[in-house]
């Protein structure tokens, strides 16, 4: 079992997907709900043992089918990967909860979907091939528009077309990047691609500068980078509050895999292709942040604001990746998993507050007051602080992490202005935000919000925002875990390792 | 033969982008459905263009690259998944908003399309469905 521990997280969702698809099952709802849960618990388990066990043993590799790296389909868990599988398998675990609270009754393929979306999340993680890493994509892109379309409605469906016609266009891009690399590289398997970028022949570069440029430009559309990230508000805004929680993960996978491609393939001992795009990157990631900024700043509803807060988080990650340093990059993942479950904890908040709210919704107008006011304004406090990265919650040490790394590569000029500004956007825009939502009432309240809130709710919401202390409290061991990530990721692993060798 | 390999994928490219650009729904499907075919063509020419050589190593030291045709094998499944969700995703949209335009609003230009901005074939539909269920 222990030696295929790699695969399970693939697998564990695979198999619950199936599962509930199943006759018996599909038609009994809370059946479906316990098997999912229970399978959310045992993948959330798996993934925090490959967590400890990268950082004890090193990365663990898994051939499937036994054939041997370069030619077979490889999975390989290094310290970023099980971390990111362990801040998908937390995130996953509340939104889940919180959908069983009714979320999951508007159609019949929630749970399945949920968890198929998951497989494809958590291979994209795991995969050592960029050609696995374009299935592992389709995978879960195309549970999300799945996902994104359920319940249905005239905005999901109009936000959906949207997004499934230019994540196809995306794709098509993908696997135009793919070929190009190929044909430069010989070989799809990344650790064999970053091997042989230092040493490729002259001729072949421009081809290879040409396919990395491309692969960055379609890892600018997951992860919503400037020029492309209009998509994102209003997917998330108007997607139902479970699946905007769990799509927060969504734009971390761009931000992940231009790490585990372009940190590595085309990072800084790369020959002639060192540190490719970085300065293009550098440039829209900065100016990301600046949109979002202003985005939060125009918001009229609560989603839209968190949408375009989630703009900012990606332009300062975005920030990161183009300093491409060993501390940027472990600061870049403590910031990510915050970031992640943060995310995630405020559209559950924001899906608390817009059921007590009756025909306001989440729209920033005068209207009722709330139900549980206390409550609903505690975890609104606790994530906005987060959020905004103030003291003492874990956005503020994330945020110091970045402006040091800045700070000891040299790039502080530019990134600490960015950073204190778009925390100072979104202090403004969500103190603006809670003011009109919890202190501008009139009426009563609205007896609607008792029959629609259930304690699930309650308590999926509250737990997803706790983990925010929690990061904080662990944040020594963590510093060193992302920092001990961040240099596997860089020191690289072989295919020599790969096959059973030493590094 | 690498030219002519390269003008049909040039061409099919051109056109697909042209129909990608169009408000209709339908002609953006078109469109992808061109510029995967384009994709997958390009991806096939990755391992280089050979005629009549051997898929696996043989005796001599020349032969075609299996991977590419593996790889073009996978897009296509996959293609072929995303289209018709596409497709059956233009036909909810032209349900629920009443027209087919990718941003969902109707445009004053449309032929298809009256002042109150409802498109004719919705009129027509309904009063087909408001028959039937009459």
């Amino acid at each position: 079992m222990i030696m295929h521990l790699p695969a399970l997280p693939v697998l564990l969702p695979f198999i619950a997907a199936v599962l509930v698809l199943f006759p018996w099952f599909n038609p009994r709802l809370h059946i479906q709900r316990l098997v999912t849960q229970f399978f959310l618990l045992a993948l959330t388990a798996v993934s925090v043992m490959v967590l400890f066990k990268t950082l004890a043993d090193g990365p663990l590799g898994y051939a499937m089918g036994d054939w041997q790296a370069p030619f077979g389909i490889y999975l390989l868990a290094d310290p970023l990967a099980a971390f990111m599988l362990v801040v998908t398998s937390v995130l996953a675990l509340f939104t889940h909860l919180y959908a069983c609270g009714g979320e999951d009754t508007t159609g019949r393929f929630f749970h399945p979907l949920f968890m198929f979306q998951l497989m494809g999340l958590n291979g994209a993680f795991l995969t050592a091939d960029a050609f696995n890493l374009f299935v592992f994509f389709e995978i879960l892109l195309i549970a999300s528009y799945s996902l994104l379309i359920h319940g249905g409605g005239r905005e999901r469906t109009r936000a959906a077309q949207h997004y499934v016609l230019y994540n196809l266009i995306g794709s098509a891009f993908f696997l135009i990047a793919l070929a190009v690399l190929y044909r430069a590289f010989g070989t799809l398997n990344i650790p064999d691609m970053a091997a042989r970028s230092a040493s490729l022949p002259e001729e072949s570069l421009p081809l290879a500068q040409a396919g990395g440029l491309l692969l960055m430009v379609v890892f600018g559309v997951k992860a919503a980078l400037l020029p492309l990230h209009f998509w994102l508000p209003r997917t998330y805004s108007t997607t139902s509050i479970p699946v905007a929680a769990l799509f927060a993960v969504m734009t971390k996978v761009g931000i992940y895999s231009l790490w585990r491609i372009h940190g590595v393939v085309f990072g800084h001992d790369s020959g002639a292709l060192s540190d490719l795009g970085g300065v293009p990157l550098a440039w829209l990631s900065g100016l990301t942040v600046i949109a979002g900024a202003i985005g939060a700043l125009a918001s009229q509803t609560l989603r839209w604001l968190i949408a375009n807060l989630v703009i900012i988080s990606v332009g300062t990650l975005l920030m990161t990746v183009a300093m491409g340093t060993t501390q940027s990059v472990a600061a870049g993942l403590y910031y990510t998993l915050h970031s992640t479950l943060m995310t995630g904890a405020f559209f559950l908040v924001a899906g608390l507050i817009l059921m007590q709210r009756g025909q306001a919704e989440d729209r920033f107008v005068r209207s009722r007051p709330l139900l549980y006011p206390l409550y609903t304004g505690t975890l609104f406090a606790v994530t906005a602080m987060a959020m905004i990265g103030l003291p003492p919650f874990s956005g503020f040490l994330g945020k110091v992490f970045i402006l040091q790394a800045a700070a000891d590569s040299g790039d502080a000029l530019w990134v600490w202005p960015l950073v204190l500004i778009s925390g100072l956007a979104a202090l403004i825009a969500l103190s603006r935000a809670g003011t009109t939502l919890f202190w501008r009432t009139q009426g009563t309240v609205t007896q609607e919000a008792r029959e629609r809130i259930s304690p699930v709710h309650h308590m999926a919401a509250g737990m997803l925002v706790a983990t925010t202390i929690l990061l904080v409290v662990a944040g020594g061991p963590l510093t060193e875990w992302t920092l001990r990530a961040a240099q596997d990721l860089h020191a690289g692993v072989t295919v020599n390792y790969l096959n059973g060798g030493q590094p | 033969m690498e030219l002519i390999f390269a003008v049909t994928v040039g061409v099919m490219v051109t056109c697909s982008v042209f129909l990608m650009l169009r408000g209709h729904t339908f002609a953006v499907v078109i469109g992808l459905t061109l510029m995967s075919y384009a994709v997958n063509l390009f991806l096939f020419a990755s391992g280089g263009l050979t005629l009549h050589k051997p898929a696996i190593l043989a005796d001599g030291s020349e032969y075609s690259d299996p991977l590419p045709q593996a790889l073009v094998l996978t897009a296509i499944v996959i293609g072929f998944a995303m289209t018709a969700f596409a497709l059956i995703l233009a036909i909810r949209a032209r349900a629920d908003l009443g027209n087919d335009q990718v941003d969902g609003r109707t445009l004053p230009t449309d032929s298809l399309a009256n002042k109150d901005g409802q498109g004719k074939i919705r009129q027509h539909s309904e009063k087909l469905s408001g028959g039937k269920s009459r």
